[in-house]
């Protein structure tokens, strides 16, 4: 992207002014650039910076220790473990989706495909909320759990169900979009010279969808490692049990232990900046595909 | 069904989705419609015409409105700069501006509540040349929804930018137009649904923010308290009809927004002739 290019020169006598006319003058140039900069530093490079400078302000050592303290490890386990579960089954799930509903016409097509985005649109607290209204204590399973034994609120399963709600849309909504545009014939080609389903999904589809997918899963895990308002819901905040990284941060924030909830912090930061890098090197895949 | 397709795997694929979109989705939040139903019509109006609540309502959405329009014109500068010029390391701020996607929403709110609160760097900045809290303040909900805000706006704006035909400048430009006139009369007009579609994106998702909020706002009842720390403390009260009451409003609040979102990005699709 360079400057705005002009596809042909105007014709020479009164050039100078229409020029003048595509072209912002430099003056504004100049200061809309200092405006965006200024705002994206304040607003996003000064945030980021913060967290290494807070993490590491009693020094590394203090910083270390804050990593390797129980709970936090007990945290980073319990994030990974929501990730491991929940991010396999929504790429399954966008998978099938996309598939159905761009492989095929059928009635409710579209009612459907805005049904896979509803997650986006409710506020993270709500998400949780509606598990505890179905497992919790006072919930409409909540008698039949107690009876068996089975804890699903304040425990890690309710924290997987208010994930996987949570990031339910990302690989589906990246597919469908990518699939639709595709078309059929390529796939319908391999099934004319005989080839089984899988076989074309795994030989045609696939190798065509790829960037897109891991684009999709990438951002369905930022989301899964880092909910915090579903998860905060349904968590119940247990030390060293049912805390997530994000609500670890929390916890130590409130109980004004300020390298420890940077600690936490820098983690997720440095996963939210890995996404973000390989989140750009999977755009130019894309655009150079 | 008409599905005379030879493509295999209809009935799978279509099952495999309902099924996986009513376990995961729809059943849990069709839990609160029925719930609700619990509550008589008084009890509903008695909750949430409640000082508290209505105060609630009013700081999100409020907070979330001037947000949203601030980082409509920032996020619009933003594209623009982004689109139409090229500068030094502007890659790696074209990739940056996605961090408040990225970033998990606590430690957004841990950071911006220590930079603003009144020992922070900036917020002690403000505090001696303007006498100005921020932090634990109607305001600090603002600072935080702008930062959420600001994708929302960029990533709309940017692709119809990218889009737009120089041919319609070039016209005005040799009909004598100056760039000012190019601007209002050729370029904004064109622009400004994908810029409301951003800003009601970021407005929706801004009423409903929690994580980067609740660090920096304080949470005084009835000055700076957002509905969804509500929900969250009407349920640790064991309040389960207020918090359902006010969540069920919030969400056909939040499908509202959706189905106006839906309008106007289908008439950007309409004006950019993709339709």
């Amino acid at each position: 992207m360079n400057t705005h290019s002009i596809s042909h020169p105007p014709a020479k006598g009164h050039g100078a002014k229409q020029q003048q006319a595509l072209q912002d003058p430099n003056w504004v140039r100049w200061s809309l650039i200092a405006i965006a900069l200024g705002f994206i530093t304040l607003f996003i490079c000064l945030p980021l910076g913060l967290v290494i400078y807070q993490a590491l302000s009693k020094g590394i050592e203090a910083y270390w220790t804050a990593l390797t303290q129980a709970d936090t490890l007990a945290a980073i386990r319990l994030t990974l473990l929501v990730a491991i579960v929940t991010v396999p089954l929504n790429t399954l799930f966008g998978i099938t989706a996309a598939w159905a509903i761009t492989r095929f016409e059928f009635k409710g097509k579209s009612f459907l495909t805005t049904l896979i985005d509803l997650p986006f649109s409710v506020s993270p607290v709500i998400s949780g909320f509606i598990f505890v209204l179905l497992f919790g204590a006072e919930g409409w399973f909540g008698k039949l759990l107690a009876t068996y034994d089975i804890k699903i609120i304040f425990s890690a399963p309710g924290i997987i169900l208010a994930t996987l709600f949570v990031t339910f849309p990302f690989v589906a909504r990246q597919l469908i979009p990518l699939m639709q545009e595709m078309g059929h014939q390529e796939e319908e080609a391999a099934l004319s010279l005989g080839a089984s389903g899988w076989k074309t999904f795994y030989s045609v589809t696939l190798p065509n969808i790829k960037w897109a997918l891991l684009y999709g899963v990438l951002l369905c895990n930022a989301r899964a490692m880092g909910e915090f308002g579903a998860v905060s819901v349904v968590s119940g905040h247990i030390r060293g049990l049912t805390n997530t990284l994000p609500l670890n941060v929390e916890v130590n924030y409130n109980d004004y232990d300020v390298v420890g909830a940077f600690a936490s912090a820098s983690i997720l930061a440095g996963l939210a900046i890995v996404t973000l890098v390989l989140k750009t090197l999977l755009e130019w895949k894309q655009t150079s595909r | 069904m008409s599905h005379k397709s030879v493509m295999p795997g209809f009935r799978p694929t279509i099952g495999l989705t309902v099924l996986y979109l009513g376990l995961v989705v729809l059943i849990p939040l069709s839990t609160l419609v029925f719930e609700s139903f619990k509550l008589s019509w008084d009890d509903y109006v008695h909750i949430i015409t409640s000082k508290r609540v209505l105060s609630s309502f009013q700081v999100s959405f409020f907070a979330a409105l001037i947000a949203a329009a601030v980082a409509s014109v920032f996020g619009f500068i933003t594209a623009w700069v982004l689109v139409r010029y090229s500068f030094f390391g502007k890659n790696i701020f074209h990739a940056l501006i996605d961090l408040p996607f990225a970033l998990p929403t606590a430690v957004a709110g841990i950071v911006l509540a220590t930079i603003f609160q009144p020992s922070g760097f900036l917020g002690r900045l403000l505090n001696e040349f303007f006498g100005l809290q921020i932090a634990f303040k109607p305001i600090g909900i603002v600072i935080a929804l702008i930062f959420i805000s600001i994708p929302f706006v960029v990533r709309t704006v940017e692709p119809v930018l990218l889009e737009f035909e120089s041919a319609m400048e070039e016209a005005g430009a040799s009909l004598g137009a100056t760039r000012l006139q190019v601007f209002t009369k050729i370029i904004f007009p064109n622009i400004s649904p994908a810029l409301l579609t951003g800003f009601a994106l970021a407005f929706a998702r801004g009423v409903g923010e929690y994580g980067s909020v609740i660090f920096i706002a304080g949470n005084i009842p009835y000055v700076s308290e957002i509905v969804p720390l509500l929900i969250v403390i009407k349920l640790e009260q064991y309040d389960i009809q207020g918090a359902t009451a006010i969540a069920l409003t919030m969400l056909v609040i939040s499908f509202l927004l959706l189905l106006i979102i839906n309008l106007l990005q289908f008439w950007v699709r309409k004006r950019s002739g993709q339709l």
